[in-house]
């Protein structure tokens, strides 16, 4: 792998992780538009990479938490199981509409969020 | 009731996982917190073991579909622990609500760009972007 390239990995998986730690989410607020920009990522590629980059540091904070006693299996259950199969759904979806959409969606998820933080 | 509308939220959260790359938290902590009855801390990391799994899955049907380059996952995934460290001890550090909002100028600023850049005529990507074996 280039130097320059593995670099930029380097600075966006910090950059993800930084915002795991920040707020306790995934990531992938920050890692998809990363490599969109950085790395001329198609939208779908950005997507479905970031969702396997999150697996491995969404697990690093569960783990850390969960030695706290912060974690709750049944209530991560509860939304988690849904979740599945809105993940198959949405993965589905993705397939069968145009990438500038996916970037539109994205785009409106940060919005949303972002007011979110605000108010 | 509080149960019903936890996973609908958490349907929603999924779907989002699977349409634009997220893990869903940004839904799975208003869930907890609202109709669960948890604790902000205790939301985001009940959050955090629902979103691997959700990941995971995921990634696994993206990767059937061709969208997932799983070396650089793996690169990201595997830098992503000095961000969790770092982003931990920033988080005891600095009051929550300026890190709310500088991430909020952050988002807005993203999505801006992305808007700019989906909007632009030629469309989002040249077709050599695009993952192979699709139209």
């Amino acid at each position: 792998m280039p130097r320059d390239r593995l670099l930029k990995l380097l600075l966006i998986g910090t950059a993800g992780g930084l915002f795991s730690g920040l707020f306790g989410v995934g990531g992938g607020t920050i890692i998809v538009p990363l490599l969109i920009f950085w790395l001329a990522y198609g939208e779908r590629e950005a997507t479905g990479t970031s969702l396997a980059a999150i697996v491995i540091i969404g697990a690093y904070g569960a783990v850390a938490q969960a030695l706290y006693g912060n974690v709750n299996p049944g209530d991560a259950a509860v939304v988690g199981i849904p979740a599945l199969a809105g993940v198959v759904a949405g993965a589905a979806v993705q397939q069968r509409i145009p990438e500038r959409l996916v970037a539109l969606l994205f785009a409106a998820l940060l919005v949303a969020t972002a007011a979110q933080f605000i108010f | 009731m509080e149960y019903v509308a936890a996973a609908a939220l958490g349907f929603l959260g999924g779907m989002l996982g699977g349409l634009v790359g997220v893990g869903g938290g940004v839904l799975f902590v208003p869930a907890l917190v609202i109709f669960l009855d948890q604790t902000q801390v205790g939301a985001e990391s009940t959050s955090l073991l629902a979103i691997v799994f959700v990941a995971a899955l995921g990634a696994y049907r993206q990767y059937g579909y061709g969208n997932v380059r799983v070396r650089d996952g793996l690169v990201l995934g595997g830098f992503g622990l000095v961000g969790v460290i770092g982003g931990v001890a920033i988080s005891n550090a600095v009051s929550g609500r300026t890190l709310e909002l500088m991430f909020a100028a952050l988002a807005l600023v993203i999505a801006a760009q992305l808007v700019r850049r989906a909007l632009r005529p030629g469309g989002a990507n040249p077709p050599k972007a695009r993952a192979p074996g699709r139209p």
